[in-house]
């Protein structure tokens, strides 16, 4: 067991700064207005730092920058930028450590999950995008002998991306690559509930980029987000989230005429067909760790397997094993590398998670183990703690077809295939899903027949780069993680050009 | 029948947003992050329409703040009652209370049968 020191602490591989302005244009910038907010841990609900409260001022100011950059940007080589990329995602790997804990103490995950997951992914995100930006070919189609159409990808220009604060480092990293490949300038607005992590990566990558071409405006969603979202100076905006923001992003985007593209959550089907349980093996332990993967960074990810979905004829057994797994997770300090599962993101995610147990309740849901806040004592009493939690019910409730966004899974049984499929699929959502089975056929067939960007087949929460990402239904427009990202942040310039000597004898 | 209802500290806060920015609405959100939670907006700001419910309409003092949840949802949402409560927290969005260090919440219970 090693616990890291927090940030600041002695020992610690990381500090904060006491104050974090805007990053614009290359260079630190104190918002317009003079205002900041105070930014607490959600480890132990201190103040750590203190963050530039952003006003439609500063976003003026970061599209002016990011105007002045983005003609440059664009004109640089593909090897040039692929180039800046494999940079920062060397620089990300040698500050591995020091960024993993700056990202925990952030957001409460625990640090195994940012040491292995967060920031592995981010280095081989930006690694990916520099590869394929070089290997991009645009095309030529010969229409006729003498007429050639010459299709180019050209950048989009200026767009404005809104991250979460789930993965604040790695989903900042899904949205940066893939729009500095294709040779845009960016301004981004991280969360509110975690804004100052990325303020650790831009001071290590600062040098590596032009000025002006990322700039990071912070602040509230109505006060700063809103005027980067409505903005006529934004090609497009990127933004992760909820559905009514989604909608409100895209009515701007519809004043202004431009492409967003929207991730928008879920309420992913986790489903195991009876044969898993056929055998006490290596696979069924192995099913066991993909339910509980529910808790995995506290539940709040977008993918989320919040509804876990269960052949009757094993029900019982495989449920008795699964609580027992559930129960096994050790909850503790996140610093700490043996902690499985630490703390929600903030204090209202927990108050929202407490009022889903209780509605759980109301409904006839029965838990079957946690459903209820955890105090860690000492220091992390003033965190914001869940305990995992199972709760069994039917698919008709609200906690079965509501993004709780904590570790909270809803479990019912199926009878045959096609009541799967039918509870799977009786969702407003489509972003994940996860079939178990040893049977490839029907693992094949439901993974075709669950309406979901991303089916995990006897895995779950992978989330590698080479693999699009994205929604069906209500979970959003687009895909990341993949080549063709790459779309959603290039316009295609056709060149219709006549070889022909002669005029066409119309006039 | 009435399907929404509001605390008082709810109430209170939704008094200094209306001072501050005129009229008022809410619509449920669904999703991830902020989602499940009630974003309040200036009045028209949030365009609803033949996808969305009107589930009814607050009072706070002579200001009526209608409540909106899409009408997908709502075949989930139907059998229950919303009071809008408010919570110490930062929500994302771009609902109007956040800067405050606050964050409007959904409390829910079932409506009952003579409701129904």
């Amino acid at each position: 067991m090693v616990q890291y020191a927090a940030p600041g602490q002695p020992g610690s591989v990381v500090t904060y700064r006491d104050r974090y302005d805007h990053f614009i244009g290359g260079e630190y910038v104190p918002p317009a207005k003079g205002g900041y907010f105070a930014n607490p841990t959600p480890v132990t609900g201190e103040e750590f730092t203190e963050i530039a409260r952003g006003t439609a001022e500063d976003v003026e100011r970061a599209l002016d920058a990011a105007h002045g950059a983005a003609r440059a940007w664009g004109k640089t080589s593909a090897a040039d930028r692929a180039n800046v990329l494999n940079k920062i995602a060397d620089r990300i790997e040698a500050n591995l450590e020091a960024l993993a804990v700056a990202e925990t103490w952030e957001n409460g995950k625990p640090i195994r999950e940012t040491l292995a997951a967060d920031l592995p992914l981010a280095v081989d995100h930006f690694r990916y995008f520099a590869g394929v930006i070089r290997a991009q070919e645009g095309g030529i189609s010969q229409i006729d002998e003498d007429l050639i159409a010459y299709h180019f990808q050209e950048p989009l220009g200026v767009v404005g991306q809104i991250i979460p604060w789930n993965f604040p480092l790695l989903m900042a990293t899904w949205k940066l690559a893939p729009a500095l490949a294709a040779g845009n300038a960016v301004v981004l607005k991280p969360a509110e509930q975690t804004p100052a992590s990325i303020h650790v990566l831009m001071e290590l990558i600062a040098d590596l980029l032009p000025p002006g071409v990322v700039n990071v405006v912070n602040g509230f969603g109505v006060e700063a987000g809103k005027p980067l979202a409505s903005s006529r100076r934004v090609a497009k905006v990127a933004f992760t989230g909820e559905t009514t923001t989604g909608r409100l992003i895209m009515q701007y985007a519809s004043e202004n005429i431009i492409p967003v593209t929207l991730e928008l959550g879920g309420k992913s089907p986790n489903v195991f067909f009876s044969d898993v349980a056929s055998q006490r093996d290596a696979f069924y332990d192995k099913a066991l760790e993909g339910f509980t993967m529910f808790a995995l960074n506290q539940g709040e990810v977008c993918t989320c397997p919040s509804r876990t979905l269960i052949q009757s004829e094993i029900y019982d057994s495989f449920m008795g094993d699964a609580v027992e797994r559930t129960k096994a997770v050790k909850q503790g300090h996140p610093l700490d590398t043996e902690t499985m599962i630490g703390a929600q993101a903030s204090n209202d995610q927990l108050e929202k998670i407490l009022s889903y147990i209780d509605i759980g309740k109301q409904e006839g849901a029965r838990v079957l183990t946690g459903g209820e806040r955890a105090d860690l004592g000492g220091e992390l009493s003033g965190g914001y703690y869940m305990t995992p939690t199972i709760f069994e019910g039917d698919n008709k409730m609200r906690i079965f077809q509501e993004e709780i966004f904590g570790p909270v899974v809803a479990v019912t049984s199926f009878s045959d295939y096609d009541d799967a499929m039918k509870t799977a699929n009786d969702t407003l959502y489509g972003l994940g899903a996860g079939v178990w089975s040893r049977d490839g056929s029907v693992a094949y067939r439901a993974g075709r027949d669950i309406q979901a960007g991303r089916v995990w087949v006897n895995n779950y929460h992978a989330y590698p780069a080479h693999a699009a990402f994205g929604g069906y239904k209500q979970s959003g427009i687009g895909r990341e993680n993949h080549r063709v990202m790459l779309d959603h942040y290039q316009q295609t310039k056709n060149l219709l050009v006549s070889y022909s000597p002669n005029a066409l004898g119309f006039f | 029948m009435a399907r929404v209802a509001l605390t008082s500290e709810a109430a209170e806060v939704l008094r200094r947003l209306l001072a501050d920015h005129g009229e008022l609405m809410f619509h449920q959100s669904g999703g991830c992050c902020d989602g499940s939670a009630p974003m309040c907006y200036p009045a028209g700001e949030f365009r609803t329409g033949s996808s969305d419910v009107h589930l009814g309409d607050l009072a706070v003092d002579e200001f009526v703040v209608p409540v909106w949840m899409s009408a997908a949802q709502f075949e989930y949402w139907s059998h229950t009652h919303l009071t809008i409560d408010v919570v110490p927290g930062r929500g994302s969005g771009f609902s109007l209370e956040a800067p405050l260090g606050i964050r409007f919440l959904v409390r829910s219970r079932l409506l009952t049968d003579e409701e129904l």
